[in-house]
């Protein structure tokens, strides 16, 4: 029996794979071909940052054409986004605000620069289009069921308007009733203001927009006032945590918590204290360790098969991935923080907890 | 060289143990200033690196695929040689040290990259990077020190087999990716049954691996895929990798073994302060004078004894703190050891050559040749090549 045009096809593929990885060694193939197409299929997934959109002043919209791997998001979803802010290399998730058909297959993510916010600032200011992004595919469960509810109620406030905004360009024509309450400071600092304002205006959504400098916070009354149909709603809410923090307990007091949905954005707060539990995931060993003890005496003295090296900083023999949490440079005091995902490496031999962290060894 | 310890003239004996502490206070000082001004134009200068270096090599290749031209033969080695120093030079050693992980990108990291050599680069790292630069010509620690074939300092005891060194010294030179894995592996003590034998072979396994892939890219894939240019390809990948041996080899000897280097006793670096490591790292290494292709053909080390301060800090950085760290040599009153290549390379190999004998071989034999080593003639001479090298600075 002869084999079969795949089979062969596919040794042969297979054959010249191998060839160019002999090729290309110690590097592998992707490191050459990256060098021309970094956003090409197979690669590892970036993208490319096509415009930067004021939106208000302290905020903007990316226009980004990701690489040929870029599987289609759910609206509501959001991208962990990889961008190098003073060379290092910084992760962050943000919403992803467009529809599925946008444009030249481009999404967009509209970020909102927050004091002190090393990445949005970046992002918001000074981003400069053709840079190179890393991307992750678009994750999250603050999406819209299969079939949307015939009632539907977004609370939204500050960029917790984003991740609703992408739910509506993508299907507010398919939405029966729709009532959107969005608080921002001012009525300047409402994001996609234009936008919400003319939907309101065709009758797609009825619009409750508060200005909460002037009218203050909205509370769980006034919603109550603002909505009296609550009960019969299906609910997506996003924004700060307090907001979160009340409307969840309202909804439970209400008999509604499975009829909220929320998404929360909340910016990694880390405890730098001096010293803190450090827990080394792979060896399910956890111990507390103080400010002043390297993570790698700390782990060592727990009978965590560390690795090590010159234990004085400069070898980099004990560098591990932190998963998540805080550690201290010993000499100089800088604080590395990591969220989950991260992964940051740090050299255990110089590093000190800096509050509650887990050491991927 | 002599051990410092053991000289009739100490270099250091001006300095008060307040003197080492704040000569340390100071450097960790510009340390910190450094790293903190590291930023997005040192990033984009690796990655600049590295994307040429990759786009040299790929141009090189595609010329030699025709290499039986004898112009893209020139060419095409010219620039694969080129392209071989600067990815084991300027882009693996340095990436390895981990002067890059700040960036957190990755690909390009102490701790996964590897590199166009023999030994594998966890192995590379774990001899260089811990043995070497924490025990810096430390005599009896520090394997750097004539590499256990050559004897590059009085006080390594002499014995019949350095008379061969200098044929040693430039066998190693022509070979020597495969010198530094035998290194790596630790072959001498591995002959004195010294080593782990279980490691040592899974540690052979991983040389031989890597020294096969290397072997089949530049001796038969990218010769077969040059069709009846094969054999010239061939050529031109032996002169490439023999080109890159021989200059590395120069460069890593410029580094330690010219005269006007300190070496230092086994025990007295027991208790060492941080100061103290910092005074052995200023003495126990010497830089390379030149411009900058100069310095970015030896991936920096041409600024060795700053490398030696601070293995981690960018290379690009280098430059840009030496006169600092040549002004605190003068204000503390230590020798900042340095020279154009062919001058510290000649040094270096005058080593060899005069160390392949005993000690005292040429006062035993009573000969008043000008090169005898008699200590004191050797003292002075050294003394005079030391006051003049500060002054040009």
């Amino acid at each position: 029996m002869s084999p079969s045009a795949p089979a062969v096809l596919g040794r042969l593929r297979a054959r010249t794979l191998r060839l160019a990885e002999l090729v290309a060694t110690p590097l592998v193939p992707a490191d050459y071909i990256d060098l021309f197409d970094p956003l090409r299929s197979g690669a590892d997934l970036r993208g490319r940052l096509v415009a930067v959109r004021p939106e208000t002043r302290d905020s903007a919209t990316l226009v980004i054409r990701p690489g040929r791997g870029w599987l289609p998001h759910v609206p509501g979803q959001y991208v962990r986004i990889g961008v190098d802010v003073d060379g290092v290399r910084l992760w962050r998730a943000y919403s992803v605000t467009s529809p599925l058909d946008e444009p030249g297959g481009h999404i967009t993510v509209t970020v909102k620069a927050i004091p002190g916010g090393v990445v949005s600032n970046h992002l918001v200011h000074h981003a400069r289009p053709g840079t190179v992004l890393q991307l992750d595919q678009a994750t999250g469960e603050f999406v819209l069921p299969t079939t949307a509810p015939t009632k539907i109620l977004f609370i939204t406030a500050g960029s917790g308007i984003t991740p609703v905004m992408g739910m509506l360009r993508n299907a507010v024509h398919e939405l029966d009733d729709v009532v959107l309450v969005h608080s921002a400071p001012t009525e300047a600092d409402v994001i996609f203001r234009r936008e919400i304002r003319a939907l309101a205006a065709t009758g797609r959504i009825r619009l409750v927009e508060k200005h909460t400098d002037r009218d203050g916070m909205v509370d769980v009354d006034e919603l109550a006032r603002l909505v009296p149909d609550l009960a019969e709603r299906e609910s997506w809410a996003c924004g700060p945590t307090g907001m979160l923090d009340v409307l969840e307990q309202h909804f439970a007091d209400q008999g509604l918590a499975d009829r909220l949905h929320t998404e929360r954005f909340r910016p990694a707060v880390f405890v730098t204290g001096e010293g803190g539990t450090v827990t080394f995931d792979r060896t399910d060993t956890t111990v507390e360790a103080d400010g002043a003890t390297p993570i790698l005496d700390a782990g060592e003295a727990a009978g965590v098969l560390m690795p090590s090296g010159c234990r004085m900083g400069i070898c980099f023999g004990c560098v591990v991935p932190l998963r998540s949490g805080a550690v201290r440079d010993l000499r100089d005091g800088a604080v590395t923080t990591a969220a989950e995902g991260d992964g940051v490496l740090v050299q255990t031999c110089i590093s000190a907890a800096a509050g509650p962290c887990h050491i991927d060894v | 060289m002599t051990a410092l310890q053991k000289k009739a003239h100490n270099p250091i004996a001006h300095l008060t143990e307040q003197d080492v502490t704040d000569l340390g206070l100071e450097l960790d000082a510009l340390r910190e200033q450094i790293i903190a001004s590291r930023g997005a134009s040192d990033a984009a200068y690796i990655r600049k690196v590295i994307t040429f270096q990759r786009r040299l090599e790929l141009v090189s290749r595609g010329i030699l695929l025709f290499s039986l031209f004898p112009p893209a033969w020139i060419a095409g080695t010219t620039g694969l040689s080129i392209s071989k120093i600067l990815e084991n030079m300027e882009i693996g050693h340095n990436v390895m040290h981990g002067q890059w992980d700040w960036m957190r990108d990755p690909k390009i990291h102490s701790t996964s990259w590897e590199w166009d050599l023999a030994s594998p680069s966890a192995m590379w790292k774990h001899s260089h990077n811990q043995i070497h630069h924490t025990f810096t010509n430390v005599l009896g620690r520090d394997n750097d020190l004539g590499y256990g074939i050559m004897r590059v300092d009085e006080d390594q005891r002499w014995s019949p087999f350095f008379l061969g060194q200098p044929l040693w010294n430039f066998l190693n030179a022509c070979l020597f990716e495969y010198g530094i894995a035998a290194y790596d592996l630790e072959i001498g003590k591995v002959l004195k049954g010294r080593k782990d034998k279980a490691l040592f072979r899974t540690e052979l396994k991983a040389v031989w691996a890597k020294v096969k892939r290397q072997a089949t890219r530049d001796y038969i894939v990218h010769p077969l895929l040059s069709g009846p240019s094969a054999l010239s390809t061939l050529a031109a990948n032996v002169t490439a990798n023999l080109v890159r041996n021989l200059w590395t080899h120069s460069v890593i000897m410029c580094g330690h073994f010219p005269s006007g280097i300190e070496t230092f006793t086994k025990h007295s670096i027991d208790g060492e302060t941080r100061g103290e490591w910092y005074l052995r790292q200023m003495l126990g290494a010497g830089n390379i004078s030149g411009g900058p292709s100069t310095h970015m053909l030896t991936g920096n080390l041409s600024f060795q004894i700053e490398h030696h301060l601070y293995p981690d800090m960018p290379s690009n950085k280098y430059a840009e703190i030496a006169p600092q760290v040549q002004a605190l040599f003068e204000r503390y009153g230590l020798t900042y050891t340095t020279g154009p290549l062919l001058k510290q390379l000649g040094s270096a190999w005058a080593q060899v050559v005069r160390l392949s004998l005993p000690n005292d071989f040429f006062a035993h034999a009573g000969s008043a040749v000008a090169t005898a080593p008699t200590t004191l003639v050797r003292k002075m001479t050294r003394g005079e090549q030391r006051s003049e090298l500060p002054a040009a600075a």
